[in-house]
């Protein structure tokens, strides 16, 4: 039950797009977000969609499995478009009571779900397509010319990379604590909210005192082989370019340049 | 009589339909009768936590069925919940389940989610917390701030005060030390000849085996290898080694002895019974070479 969960899941894979180098991908995704977000019309819209698609097909990550990722938003998707919908002025075309639907809303509304999916959508392609430790490894390359201004880039990329390692372990220990306690007759389904509540401290207690034992036993382990931060460690995995992240760079550069123009001329 | 517990051609599959797809048992079929301690072993990852999962309806199995004095647990979803009541179980490392203020109430959730009354509830942590051996002044104390080997006691008493006809363990004196393990095993052996309970043991120690269970469910790749008695299974060594298992060491010197070709008995697998046996070669007086 707890393992359908997909946080952030990657999926292995063997294609270009999985075997980009993570910081390409981190910027890409940037470059993607800030292209999204440009554009205004149909035809720019249509380029970044295309874009999209091209990454997932080339990817071959189900479109299943994307539109899974989406469902939890669904609420925060309709929300928007309704907002958009009746908030947009504009001449209406329907009315009734308080309520008029323009043509501008519909078409906002229309553009706002387009956006926030592809958003979406396209965000969980860079977790699908690269693992999170590589992602992590990325991010602390990408972030490290803030050490200069003192920030604790390789400790931030640390605590992530042990977050994420630990997200799997900390599920799979919920669900034996859960089957320990429903063996003692335990009851999670039944009752109202509060009774619901309830039933979970016999949960949540246990896992908490969990997480700190590991939190220190980890803490202890990593004592004993002289960890100590980022100062002259070198790396197991050392991140280099290759031709394809050259080529990938420029896939970007033309999205950007495409909805810029499209933008700006619009048709 | 019916056994209390008849499980019939039980099979489990994981994650069907996905490629992590893994038969963890496969046609198992055994049955727990009233007042015997039955011993389970096997390899890592021959399916021991799974099907001890399914015999209090955790888990439910993919074919098959799981019966209780006859009747099919999974009947319906409110008889389902009763018996786990009636059939406890214990994890490996229960102490890690532990979350009330005070030893008292962890005791006493089991039976507070049976509807018992008070006076019940009372009575029942009383008892169970006597079968475990935990002093009254200690059921006012945190569980967090026992030791090791008093949580445990405290988290089997929780499962104990529900008074279960089946009482099932998994390896519960797992990363103990000598003494605990052998006062936690005697725990168990006074709690099953008081209810006259049924209890079902998880373990790795051979000689915790041999000298507590009366038969004795060998599991190898999700199915039933071998079941009978101590004897018959320990007789079986190299059958055993070959699936991962041993016996126990002292059967190990008997075999060897035997090998070497002095005439023992070599259904031997507790130091007494060990005893025994040379003494009775030395009273026979069978002439060595």
């Amino acid at each position: 039950m707890l393992k359908d969960i997909t946080l952030g899941q990657y999926f292995p894979g063997k294609t270009v797009v999985h075997r980009l180098d993570p910081r390409t991908k981190l910027v890409l995704v940037i470059v993607y977000i800030v292209a999204l977000f440009l554009a205004k019309n149909f035809l720019s819209y249509g380029v970044v969609l295309v874009y999209l698609i091209a990454v997932i097909e080339i990817s071959r990550i189900r479109l299943r499995v994307i539109l899974n990722s989406l469902r939890p938003l669904l609420f925060v998707i309709l929300l928007t478009a309704i907002l958009n919908l009746f908030y947009s002025g504009g001449t209406p075309i329907v009315s009734f009571w308080i309520f008029k639907i323009s043509k501008e809303g519909i078409v906002n509304a229309a553009f706002m779900v387009l956006r926030i999916t592809m958003l979406i959508a396209g965000t969980f392609m860079l977790t699908y397509t690269t693992s999170p430790i590589a992602l992590t490894d990325g991010l602390e390359n990408l972030l490290s010319p803030l050490k200069k201004l003192k920030a604790p880039v390789h400790e931030l990329a640390m605590m992530m990379s042990i977050a994420l390692r630990f997200i799997p372990t900390l599920i799979e220990e919920t669900d034996k604590i859960m089957s320990a306690q429903k063996a003692r007759g335990a009851d999670f389904e039944s009752g109202n909210i509060i009774a619901r509540a309830k039933a979970m401290i016999p949960i949540l207690v246990p896992l908490f005192i969990s997480a700190f034992r590991r939190a220190d036993e980890l803490a202890t382990a990593m004592e004993c082989r002289c960890y100590h931060g980022g100062e002259g460690r070198t790396r197991l995995r050392q991140l280099r370019y290759a031709g394809r992240d050259l080529g990938a760079y420029l896939t970007g550069a033309a999205l950007l340049a495409a909805v810029i123009v499209l933008r700006n001329f619009g048709l | 009589m019916a056994p209390i517990l008849e499980i019939r051609s039980l099979s489990h599959v994981y994650s069907t339909g996905t490629p992590f797809e893994h038969e963890a048992l496969k046609d198992v079929s055994f049955s727990v009768e009233r007042g015997e301690f039955i011993g389970m072993i096997g390899h890592t990852g021959s399916g021991k936590s799974t099907l001890i999962q399914h015999l209090n309806g955790l888990l439910k199995p993919t074919s098959g069925s799981v019966l209780f004095h006859g009747e099919d647990i999974w009947r319906d979803v409110k008889f389902t919940r009763s018996i786990r009541f009636k059939v406890g179980l214990v994890f490996q490392y229960p102490e890690y389940q532990l979350f009330e203020e005070t030893v008292y109430r962890d005791i006493a959730f089991g039976p507070k989610n049976m509807g018992l009354t008070e006076r019940e509830i009372d009575e029942r942590v009383h008892r169970a917390a006597g079968f475990v051996g935990i002093e009254e002044e200690n059921l006012q104390k945190s569980p967090f701030d026992l030791s090791g080997g008093q949580k445990r006691r405290v988290a089997i008493a929780g499962v104990i005060a529900m008074e279960p006809e089946v009482l099932i363990l998994d390896e519960p004196t797992a990363g103990l030390d000598p003494a605990g393990r052998e006062s936690i095993l005697q725990n168990i052996r006074d709690y099953q000849a008081s209810q006259h309970a049924a209890v079902v043991m998880v373990s790795h120690s051979m000689e915790e085996i041999a000298s507590n269970v009366d038969r004795l469910i060998v599991l190898a790749d999700g199915t039933v290898a071998m079941t009978g008695k101590p004897s018959e299974v320990f007789s079986r060594a190299q059958e055993l080694i070959e699936i991962g298992l041993d016996v126990p060491e002292i059967t190990r010197v008997f075999l060897r002895l035997r090998e070497l070709g002095v005439p023992v008995d070599s259904s031997v697998f507790t130091v007494e019974q060990a005893k025994d046996a040379i003494l009775r070669l030395k009273r026979g007086g069978a002439p060595r070479a």
